[in-house]
């Protein structure tokens, strides 16, 4: 018994969203992220190859529809490459969001029953979309190559996109969690917020074929910046960049901005509720 | 040696210190949780109920010390536990830890079915706070000491409910805490296991980890516990040695037990009352509690209010799983005097208190003619309480002489 450390005693009053252990909060993270992404597609036959389903039979129907039926993307140079590009990285975000809101709910034996840092909850979510992203965006790889689309230097700002894909999954994910825990109606309110998302940022058409009057109110949506960017960057040297679609590289910083104060918004809201997200569930 | 044990942890530090600790729950009369309820009733979520689930709890838990925390459901045991865990916020007061404490309060929490021992292992063990190393490491020992080699790659499904708590336990005790929480998980597995698992907090407490512990069961708190909190309705009643706290317990539970109590009248309404009863010990006094191989009355007062002719008086003994364990009865001593209406008599059977350290209840009932109809049953109108120091499992424990002839 004397051999105990004789260390300033601790005192708290309760659990907090991130801890002062980071290690153990990485471990969690990607622990939870892992087996999620184990457990999704474990026992059936053809594995991931689900996951990769939707996206592709989605993109198959509206690139039927969009290019044979409506001829909308006709005046677009690699329609379908933007198309499946945009549905992946639109389907990132739906994903991590929409799994997100009840993501705190889903964990309720965990919660309450162990004590570690909440924020690992929606983190773990995010990051599991995080793997499912990275093995589709193989797959859009092959078709840009297909299409004959050859690397540039510009692919290097590949990562960022993705990294503003993630910040503003991870900030809404974060909000709507908390939420939902108190409010309900939070699921099929953010299922409606998604579907408006999905048709008032450029995922089937680009963002130059939005007439004027419209167009700076679609370029403000941060989901629109990085889809646009990406077509510049990736696809088409010759379509414009998000800074002109904007309307000046300097007004890009209302997207950005709109970015970090969902993600400061998520972060306090899922902060203050913490302490009392266990007995709240 | 058991001496020397209480005097070291009087001297050890405190490993837990909750000063002054208060909880409540907020139970809305109906819960208005969407948008749309709220939008119509927008005053409504302003009912609610406080429930108090720790009232001003303080405590201290010497470092190495076996520390119960015991009471009825609802009492805030489990609440107490689960703000020590740091699960839930505490509203007032303040808990201060001196060492590493077990982040969990329940076996293999995050169990899931669809996954193997192996991959749930690993899991359970990061979760409760090992590295990934820390858990590749252990992990032959987690399973060799579930006894679980054989069924390692098999999915968790597919194990018995035995088996996959075996893995809980297991993986629990590799956590490397100083304080370690336990919520009723002795009762667990077969026989074999839960002997190992005796075995394993015999060794923990050597160890000199600290152990927090809740639980119904007061054989094990007897057995294990140096010091015991006895909670109830969210309020510290009382913190001390085992046997006298586990006497209060029984004290608390058999309150209870009395004031529901139903007299039942075969012969519509009362024509004959039980009005109370009791139990004295060998020097007459009534006492809820004696002790074993002392001299006991059990008594009860009866009022007549018509004439009974041959009346038979009885009083039955039934310990906590309802099994009759003696009937004290009149017919072992012949017809009894008739009654009058309107007389009154006090009962008693005097006996060799022999029975077993537990706690039983007292059914005194009046029957009349023969063969006996019964009159009156007032059940478990009281409670009696054996205490001994020397507990054999048994039911009685009939006094024996012994003689052993060397030959």
């Amino acid at each position: 018994m004397s051999s105990h450390p004789t260390i300033a005693p601790t005192t708290f009053r309760g659990p907090s969203a991130i801890g002062d252990d980071l290690r153990r909060f990485w471990s969690l993270t990607y622990t939870l992220a892992k087996t999620d992404f184990k457990l999704r597609f474990f026992g059936s036959a053809l594995g991931y190859l689900w996951s990769l389903m939707r996206p592709l039979l989605l993109f198959g129907v509206l690139y039927f529809v969009f290019t044979e039926i409506v001829r909308f993307g006709d005046g677009v140079k690699h329609y379908p490459v933007y198309l499946l590009s945009s549905i992946v990285l639109f389907t990132f975000f739906s994903e991590t969001t929409s799994r997100g809101v009840t993501s705190l709910v889903d964990r309720e034996n965990l919660l309450r029953k162990i004590r570690f840092p909440r924020m690992v909850i929606p983190l773990s979510v995010a990051l599991h979309s995080l793997f499912n992203l990275t093995l589709n965006l193989i797959v859009v790889f092959v078709f840009i190559f297909a299409s004959g689309i050859e690397p540039t230097l510009d692919w290097l700002q590949i990562p960022l996109l993705v990294g503003v894909m993630v910040v503003l999954s991870t900030g809404v994910t974060m909000l709507v969690a908390a939420l939902f825990v108190r409010f309900r109606d939070m699921q099929p309110i953010w299922e409606v917020v998604l579907q408006l998302l999905f048709y008032g940022s450029p995922v089937i058409y680009v963002i130059t074929e939005v007439p004027e009057s419209f167009r700076e109110l679609v370029a403000y949506n941060p989901i629109a910046v990085v889809l646009t960017q990406w077509r510049h960057a990736v696809i088409d040297q010759s379509a414009p960049t998000a800074g002109t679609a904007v309307g000046g590289i300097e007004l890009l910083i209302v997207p950005l901005a709109i970015v970090a104060a969902v993600f400061a918004l998520g972060l306090w809201v899922f902060t203050r509720e913490a302490p009392r997200i266990a007995e709240n569930l | 040696m058991a001496e020397g044990r209480a005097e070291l942890l009087e001297q050890a530090p405190a490993a837990v210190s909750v000063e002054r600790v208060s909880k409540a729950f907020r139970l809305p009369h109906q819960r208005y949780s969407t948008l749309k309820e709220r939008a119509l009733h927008p005053f409504a979520s302003s009912t609610y109920d406080v429930l108090q689930a720790l009232d001003d709890v303080s405590f201290d838990v010497r470092a190495g010390e076996f520390f119960g925390i015991v009471g009825r459901n609802g009492s805030g045991k489990s609440t107490m536990l689960k703000c020590l865990a740091g699960i839930y916020s505490v509203d007032e007061g303040e808990i201060a830890v001196n060492g590493r404490l077990s982040p969990f309060i329940e076996l293999g929490v995050g169990f899931n079915p669809e996954l193997t021992a192996r991959d749930n292992v690993m899991i359970n063990a990061i979760m409760l706070g090992l590295t990934r190393k820390q858990a590749r490491e252990r992990f032959d020992d987690i399973i060799a000491f579930a006894e679980l080699e054989e069924f390692v790659d098999l999915k968790l499904k597919n194990y018995s409910s035995g088996m996959s708590i075996r893995l809980g336990f297991s993986t629990a005790i590799q956590v490397d805490a100083d304080i370690v929480l336990v919520d009723e998980v002795l009762a667990v597995g077969d026989a074999a296991f839960q002997a190992k698992c005796f075995g394993e907090f015999e060794r923990l407490r050597r160890e000199g980890r600290t152990i927090l512990f809740v639980t119904h069961d007061m054989g094990t708190v007897e057995r294990f516990c140096d010091r015991v909190m006895l909670l109830e309705r969210g309020e510290v009643v009382d913190i001390g040695q085992p046997r006298p706290i586990a006497q209060q317990y029984a004290e608390l539970n058999f309150g209870r037990a009395s004031a529901a109590r139903a007299q039942v009248s075969a012969d519509g309404p009362a024509a004959v009352r039980i009005t109370a009863a009791w139990c004295e010990d060998e020097t007459g006094e009534r006492a809820l509690a004696v002790d074993q191989g002392s001299s006991c009355r059990a008594c009860f007062d009866v009022e007549f209010d018509r004439a009974v002719d041959q009346p038979l008086f009885a009083i039955t003994f039934r310990n906590d799983v309802r099994h009759t364990i003696f009937v004290a009865t009149s017919a072992q001593h012949g017809p009894q005097e008739p009654f009058a209406a309107g007389e009154r008599a006090t009962v008693c059977f005097e006996f060799p208190n022999w029975l077993a350290p537990t706690r039983y209840t007292l059914t005194p009932s009046v029957s009349e003619g023969v063969p006996p109809q019964e009159l009156i049953r007032a059940d478990d109108l009281t409670a009696l309480i054996v205490e001994s120091g020397m507990a054999t499992g048994s039911v009685v424990d009939v006094p024996t002489a012994l003689e052993v002839i060397r030959r």
